[in-house]
């Protein structure tokens, strides 16, 4: 993957045209008429979450138009688009955190390993203690940096001493935190800077071993430093997690990930391996979006 | 170079339409001004607060402080003994003074007022003594004799204090004595006497529709009286003797004008030479008449000794009522904000709640006599005291009750405050909960409410502020002015939630307008009153530091 994207090269394989002559004609379409191009290597991975025809209504306004993907097992998959695209809302609904709001409606569905997340007899709980969650701000708990991180393994019911301290150290060493804090696990998590909260609140998101890992915009409120930290945390959980990572910043998606998936005013505009999103995305808006001529 | 006179114009006059801005204070009014309504209208509220803290400051503290003996000598003749509490102008507009001259036995009354134009001179005298009593107040004089048994000894003047002196301990050591004897052993006697006869009556009760009297059962119990009787009798033999040892000690007193009084030394509680004491003295005599303030029983109708039962009384009856309306208070508002689904009928509760605060207090004490004294205390005492009635065990007034009364009109206050705590706490915190898979219930007691605790424990310190001045509805439900005895004290089951108390805040009341001995009572009410705002002090700063200490907690220590 290449640090920063490059212009559009033509293509001499026998794929469809990059741009379809009704795209050229009129930029500025509507993007209801487009269909969502998604590229086949995405289709031959094995998917763990399924999102079909998925919309999501917050009272009157609509942010989700039935957005269909599949987002590949152990692998990074980063969600990228203009501000107000959806994205982090169709995060939220991965693990049903829009539940919490109030006067939100859904159409559609997503299943998780097959299984319809908000099927009858499916518990919201047990779906989100397989999926872990980190915020754009980071939000640690005000309480000592080991209760924070095995905060999901006592609301488990986990109470033996002996495991707790040995997921506490495990997840700490994946967030590349152990070194920095094993001295003063019993201190408390506010007195961490930025970077180490938010990888604090990686660590926590880990420690109960979930399959998924949603991320929304983690290093957004860091510095260069803290989020090359972080993101090599993630390229290091790849092949062990499925990450779904939602970015503002191009470079990091290019750097990180192994699917992208452009959003556009609620829509999937274009899925596919990183490296094409990029070098040779199909659909001109998406083409727009990654040289930076909007967005 | 030269410019042309037509470019030095524009020149000028393009640098008059644009001024430079100057470095210096623009002079034209900008507002700033406010800051001294504001600042003002705080420096008003800090002087009240201050004001009244100090006046009662200075009333109650001043009626510790011992002043000096004067003898005043009248234009008819006659002497007036005692101390100066307060001058005035008289209804002419001539100067009087207020001259407590004790010896009520003596004279009828305590106080004096004299005109100053009717006091031909004064003098200090250094052998006057100040005898505080148990009975009829305080007495001036000087002491003429003292007696032991039967021997006489006539003591002069200015060895009067130091024979008092003398005499007390063993006075004091009697008092106890007696006291001991009378309270110990005959109140103890007393007690079980009572409690058989209860225990008779619930034997009574118990077999009431047979047609065959329980007569063994009856026969035992009046066999153990039998016992009780006798010990009781023994226990008066003893206390007769001690009082007649102790009565056989006396001294004479002598007053200004030359009248004689024999009493018993132990009926002294305190002997004052005020005329000779030093500076060091006094402080010692302001600071342990201030500690037989707080912690002695009081006599003389609540215008002499302490106030202790009262303190007593206020301090358990605020930590009732805050164990009652904290937890109730917090749930209900944890439901409210957390737990149920917003809407018409969520918004008509709290409104509800929070009218609830602007009832008057006195409609909470009808509503608490009617509903727990006599609904629930009735009900309590139906089913479990039944043999006791028509006396009330727990269908009159008590300490429970009044408790429990304040808690409901305290609750709003509580509710008010968790919410607002509650909504404080970030959204952040509840979705990083929930995002580890945390149910609704684990989110709130272990993410929520602790983050919420400072803003919870000023909902509770309001609250406690605002119960322990309350005393309307207290008046209705079971504090008094004289309580024969403490709700927590030696006697099993150590707690008597159904027993009548006292309270600070009656006391003012009682003492203040129901006084016999007004002129007395008043220097009480300020101390009281200032007792008071210490108690609630004390229990507020508590309060501010358990929530300073949790603050700390919740604080970032970073900017990062």
């Amino acid at each position: 993957m290449s640090a920063a994207p490059r212009t559009l090269a033509p293509t001499e394989d026998a794929s469809p045209p990059a741009y379809s002559p009704a795209l050229a004609a009129s930029r500025d379409s509507d993007p209801a008429d487009e269909q969502p191009i998604v590229h086949p290597e995405v289709l031959r991975e094995e998917a763990c979450i399924h999102v079909e025809d998925f919309s999501l209504h917050y009272g009157a306004a609509k942010a989700l138009h039935g957005v269909t993907l599949r987002i590949p097992r152990n692998k990074v998959t980063a969600l990228i688009g203009p501000s107000g695209c959806g994205k982090s809302t169709l995060l939220r609904s991965l693990n049903r955190l829009n539940d919490l709001v109030d006067g939100v409606r859904t159409e559609g569905s997503i299943a998780l390993d097959g299984r319809d997340i908000a099927g009858p007899g499916v518990d919201v709980i047990e779906l989100r203690k397989r999926m872990g969650m980190v915020f754009q701000k980071s939000n640690p708990f005000p309480k000592s940096i080991y209760e924070n991180v095995v905060y999901g393994l006592r609301i488990d019911g986990e109470r033996r001493r002996s495991a707790l301290e040995a997921a506490c150290e495990k997840s700490l060493r994946l967030s590349a935190l152990w070194d920095e804090v094993r001295t003063r696990l019993r201190e408390s998590a506010l007195s961490l800077s930025g970077g180490q909260q938010q990888r604090l609140c990686i660590a926590r998101a880990i420690a109960t071993d979930p399959e998924v890992l949603l991320m929304d915009e983690p290093c957004s409120a860091l510095d260069p430093i803290a989020t090359s930290k972080i993101e090599d945390l993630i390229v290091g959980l790849r092949g062990r997690y499925t990450v779904v990572i939602v970015t503002h910043n191009m470079q990091q998606a290019a750097r990180i990930s192994d699917f992208t998936a452009f959003m556009y005013l609620g829509r999937l505009v274009e899925f596919g391996p990183t490296e094409t999103i990029f070098q040779k995305p199909r659909s001109r808006r998406t083409e727009d979006y990654v040289t930076g001529r909007f967005g | 170079m030269n410019t042309t006179p037509l470019e030095a114009t524009a020149a000028r006059e393009a640098e008059a339409a644009t001024p430079r801005r100057e470095l210096t204070r623009d002079p034209r009014p900008r507002g700033e001004s406010l800051v001294f309504l504001t600042g003002g209208a705080l420096a008003i509220a800090i002087l009240m607060i201050a004001l009244l803290a100090g006046i009662i400051v200075w009333q109650g503290f001043s009626s510790f402080w011992q002043g000096p003996i004067v003898e005043l000598t009248l234009t008819d003749g006659s002497k007036a003994l005692g101390t100066i509490e307060d001058r005035e102008l008289d209804p002419d507009g001539r100067p009087r003074v207020l001259v407590r001259v004790g010896n009520r036995d003596l004279y009828g009354v305590d106080f004096r007022w004299i005109s100053e134009h009717d006091v031909a001179s004064k003098r200090f005298p250094d052998d006057a003594l100040l005898l505080e009593r148990r009975e009829w107040g305080h007495a001036f004089g000087y002491v003429a004799e003292i007696r032991e048994g039967e021997t006489r000894t006539p003591v002069p003047r200015e060895r009067g204090a130091d024979a008092i002196a003398a005499a007390l301990p063993a006075a004091a050591a009697r008092v106890d004595t007696i006291a001991g004897i009378e309270v110990d052993e005959i109140g103890e006697i007393n007690e079980e006497i009572e409690s058989i006869r209860l225990r008779k009556l619930r034997v009574e009760w118990d077999h009431r529709g047979e047609s065959r009297r329980p007569e063994a059962e009856l026969a035992a119990l009046d066999e153990e009286k039998r016992g009780l009787d006798g010990r009781y009798q023994s226990a008066l033999t003893s206390l007769r003797a001690a009082r007649e040892e102790d009565a056989a000690r006396a001294f004479t007193l002598e007053t200004s004008d030359g009248r004689t009084k024999e009493m018993p030394v132990s009926e002294i509680v305190r002997s004052v030479p005020a005329n000779r004491l030093s500076l060091v003295e006094k402080v010692g005599l302001f600071v342990s008449r201030f500690a037989e303030f707080v912690f002695d029983d009081p006599r003389e109708s609540n215008t002499e000794g302490g106030i202790f039962p009262a303190i007593y009384g206020t301090v358990l009856m605020t930590l009732l009522m805050t164990l009652a309306v904290v937890p109730f208070g917090v749930v209900g508002a944890l439901y409210l904000r957390e737990y149920a689904k917003q809407g018409a009928l969520v918004s008509a509760v709290r409104i509800a709640v929070n009218n609830l605060a602007g009832v008057p207090s006195i409609v909470f004490g009808v509503f608490g006599l009617g509903f727990f004294c006599y609904a629930v205390g009735g009900t309590i005492d139906t089913l479990l005291y039944p043999e006791r009635l028509p006396t009330p065990t727990f269908g009159g007034g008590g300490l429970l009750w009044a408790s429990l009364t304040l808690a409901l009109l305290t609750v709003p206050v509580v509710v008010v405050a968790t919410e607002e705590a509650l909504a404080a706490v970030p959204n952040s915190l509840r979705e990083a909960s929930y995002g580890c898979g945390a149910s609704r219930f684990q989110t709130v007691w272990r993410v929520v409410l602790p983050r919420a605790m400072p803003g919870i424990l000023t909902g509770t310190i309001l609250a406690m502020a605002r119960g322990a001045g309350e005393v309307a509805p207290l008046m209705l439900t079971g504090a008094v002015n004289l309580a024969p005895a403490l709700p927590l004290d030696g006697t099993p089951p150590f707690f008597h939630p159904e027993r009548r108390f006292m309270h600070l805040g009656l006391q003012i009341y009682g003492v203040g307008f129901q006084s016999p001995n007004a002129d007395a009572a008043r220097p009480k009410v300020f101390a009281t009153a200032l007792l008071l705002l210490l108690v609630v002090l004390v229990l507020n700063v508590a309060a501010i530091l358990v929530r300073n200490r949790l603050r700390k907690k919740f604080r970032s220590a970073t900017f990062g």
